[in-house]
């Protein structure tokens, strides 16, 4: 145990990781596909917990951001062939400088007006995509290049033999993102206990106690936007490359909407909240498929539709019945299992409780 | 000169619309602080039903539409007592994130039940019009706007007039002093909803007649209205007709002088545009108020 306590990171989340690492060779194709966009996802998701779980700035634009990222992708990897470690990166850099550009008008801007100027940036984004033919291809969309590290190459029918264990083009996909995930973790578990992290959680709680207090609200608001659009940049490469094709109309409302779902059902403001939620919320498209009265063909639910009615429902399940998201249902369960109404501290316990009071200046 | 006004009518009857559904948002934000992002669903959910009862059933539009805005009504209050009564206190974002929950929901659910095409209003309009000076009015576009006139005529009423007008008024300045004063909170909220759902059912009508026809991206023009109640303030009614007005001229204006270069579609976003700009000089709307602020 001693050793155990002198890990960085808890027993629970170690194994979750080493379960993460084995899975490729125990998942079929299809459901290691799956695995790769929740891992993508995730990347995305993290970013968006920054800007709203942890400094409490409302955004329906994440889709926006993921959009930056992709057409950086292509016009770096795939117009001008340069090598993914440098197109990953500046992937997200080109989001999170469309990010600081966005700011100076969110920084004017509080709760509900944020939201709706966000929802304006993704319809006008929306139509700069379906109009740049040279970059985005128009409304019929255009290839994505796969990543290529070296002699690496991940397209698909490639793979790579590692002492007798063969990783094909779905589990390179899935390492590469698994690391990025696990590093952007390890980026926001530092950020938040750090000295600008405290800034944005004191922005999030009271703007204005913060401001007195001499945090600097417009540099940390804009720091928020940049480390989130950064993220989105990164997960939106990745994603557009796995697919390796991809059109504008995928860059809507609701690919937003299933950031802030997956935030929101996982767990807002806690540090793997952002990925458990992913797991629920990429997956039941999937998942979907393979129930019994869902068919594609047009006679009974199509898989689109079950999973919306799915994620509206459960988003508003959430929101009544456990405002932590799945991450709180741990402690909850555990809290329940020793005994009834035994107080605990579970994570995200401050988190849910600020986000979730009235704003005083707002009345 | 005769193009401007033919687009400036069709703009002032899309703008009429428009203030339909901000004034949707208007009354449900002034009860409860809440912005509902379902209001689009309202309109799509409200737009298939009277198709359905008059086309299908063969009940006559009128009635068709009066039973759809019962039917609307009870949807709306039934969310608000189900689901939004548990969230009084929350912050915005909670609100925010369970009315997107339930407009994905809505809106997926009518596509599920009616399918992907388009249908037929049923309504007795169709493309009729009158022609003077050269400019087409259509008997939609004549009669959207008597009717939005006589429909704010009977808010102001009331709001003025009314003792869950006045109930109304007092929520939206503090709803707990209101509370206090022993005027009924829950059943204000109710009463707002209620309203917002008729609203949605009227704008679904109109939105729905000619040349447009019930489909499943006329939620959307809830969005669109999002730019009218920024320029008019979240609160005051006054702004949200003025800011819906607007944007419909906007929008249909550029879609008659839209520059090539700024791409196909661009009125679609022209609003959004209009909206930023004034965001960023005013950033509580033309009318809103700048909240005061303790720590």
């Amino acid at each position: 145990m001693a050793a155990l306590a002198r890990l960085p990171v808890r027993p629970g989340v170690l194994a979750a990781i080493v379960v993460a690492l084995v899975l490729p060779f125990g998942a079929d194709s299809a459901q290691l596909s799956t695995c790769v966009f929740i891992v993508i996802a995730a990347i995305g998701a993290v970013g968006l917990n920054v800007l709203t779980g942890y400094t409490g700035q409302i955004s329906l634009g994440h889709a926006f951001f993921l959009a930056i990222g992709a057409y950086t992708a292509a016009v770096l990897g795939g117009d001008h062939g340069i090598s993914a470690l440098i197109w990953i990166p500046a992937s997200g850099l080109t989001a999170a400088a469309c990010g600081l550009l966005v700011g100076p008008t969110a920084l004017r801007l509080r709760g509900l007006y944020l939201a709706i100027v966000t929802l304006g940036l993704l319809f006008i984004g929306q139509h700069l995509f379906f109009n740049l033919d040279g970059i985005t291809g128009g409304p019929q969309g255009r290839a994505f290049p796969a990543v290529q590290l070296g002699s690496f190459d991940f397209s698909p029918g490639q793979q790579l033999t590692i002492g007798g264990a063969v990783i094909d083009h779905d589990g390179l996909y899935y390492y590469l993102a698994l690391i990025i995930l696990l590093a952007s973790l390890l980026f926001v578990r530092n950020l938040v206990a750090s000295r600008p992290g405290r800034a944005m959680q004191a922005v999030r709680e009271r703007e204005l106690a913060g401001a007195v207090l001499g945090v600097d609200v417009a540099r940390t608001k804009l720091m928020a936007f940049g480390v989130s659009s950064f993220f989105a940049g990164v997960s939106g490469a990745l994603f557009v490359s796995y697919l390796s094709f991809a059109q504008p109309s995928q860059w809507d409302l609701l690919l937003s909407i299933q950031y802030l779902a997956a935030i929101t059902v996982g767990g807002i403001g806690t540090l793997y909240g952002p990925v458990l939620g992913s797991i629920v919320v990429f997956a039941i498209p999937d998942l979907a498929k393979s129930l019994p009265f869902i068919s594609d063909d047009g006679t009974g639910l199509s898989p689109g539709n079950f999973s919306s009615i799915l994620y509206g429902v459960l988003i508003i399940i959430f929101f009544v019945v456990e405002p932590r998201g799945v991450a709180g249902l741990g402690p909850r369960l555990s809290a329940w299992l020793r005994r009834p109404g035994a107080a605990t501290t579970p994570m995200g316990r401050v988190a849910v409780q600020s986000i979730d009071q009235e704003e005083a200046g707002s009345r | 000169m005769t193009e401007f006004f033919q687009l400036l009518f069709s703009g002032v009857a899309l703008g009429a619309v428009y203030s339909l559904i901000a004034l949707g948002f208007t009354v449900i934000y002034r009860a409860s602080r809440v912005i509902n992002f379902s209001q689009g669903a309202f309109i799509l959910v409200s737009a298939y039903v009277i198709s359905w009862l008059a086309t299908d059933k063969g009940v006559p539009f009128f009635l068709a539409v009066a039973l759809s805005i019962v039917f609307a009504v009870a949807v709306g209050v039934a969310f608000q007592l189900l689901v939004l009564r548990h969230l009084v206190g929350r912050s915005a974002f909670v609100a925010v994130m369970v009315t997107i929950g339930a407009s994905i929901a809505m809106t997926a659910a009518v596509s599920a039940i009616f399918g992907p095409d388009q249908k037929l209003l049923g309504d007795p309009w169709g493309s009729s019009a009158v022609h003077a000076a050269g400019i087409t009015f259509t008997w939609v576009k004549l009669w959207s706007i008597i009717v939005v006139a006589a429909v704010l005529y009977a808010l102001y009423l009331f709001d003025r007039h009314s003792r869950y007008g006045l109930a109304m008024r007092a929520t939206a300045s503090d709803h707990i002093a209101a509370l206090a004063a022993g005027v009924p909170v829950g059943r204000v909220h109710a009463i707002a909803w209620g309203m917002a759902a008729t609203l949605g059912t009227i704008a679904g009508m109109f939105l729905a007649g000619f040349p447009n026809s019930p489909n499943l991206g006329l939620g959307d023009a809830s969005f669109r209205a999002f730019p009218a109640i920024i320029l008019g303030g979240l609160e005051s009614p006054k702004g949200a007709v003025v800011g819906g007005v607007s944007i419909g001229v906007v929008e249909i204006l550029t879609s008659g002088y839209s520059p090539g270069w700024a791409g196909t579609n661009f009125s679609a976003v022209a609003p959004y545009i209009v909206m930023i700009a004034v965001l960023l000089a005013k950033p509580y709307g033309l009318f809103g108020s700048v909240p005061a602020e303790r720590i």
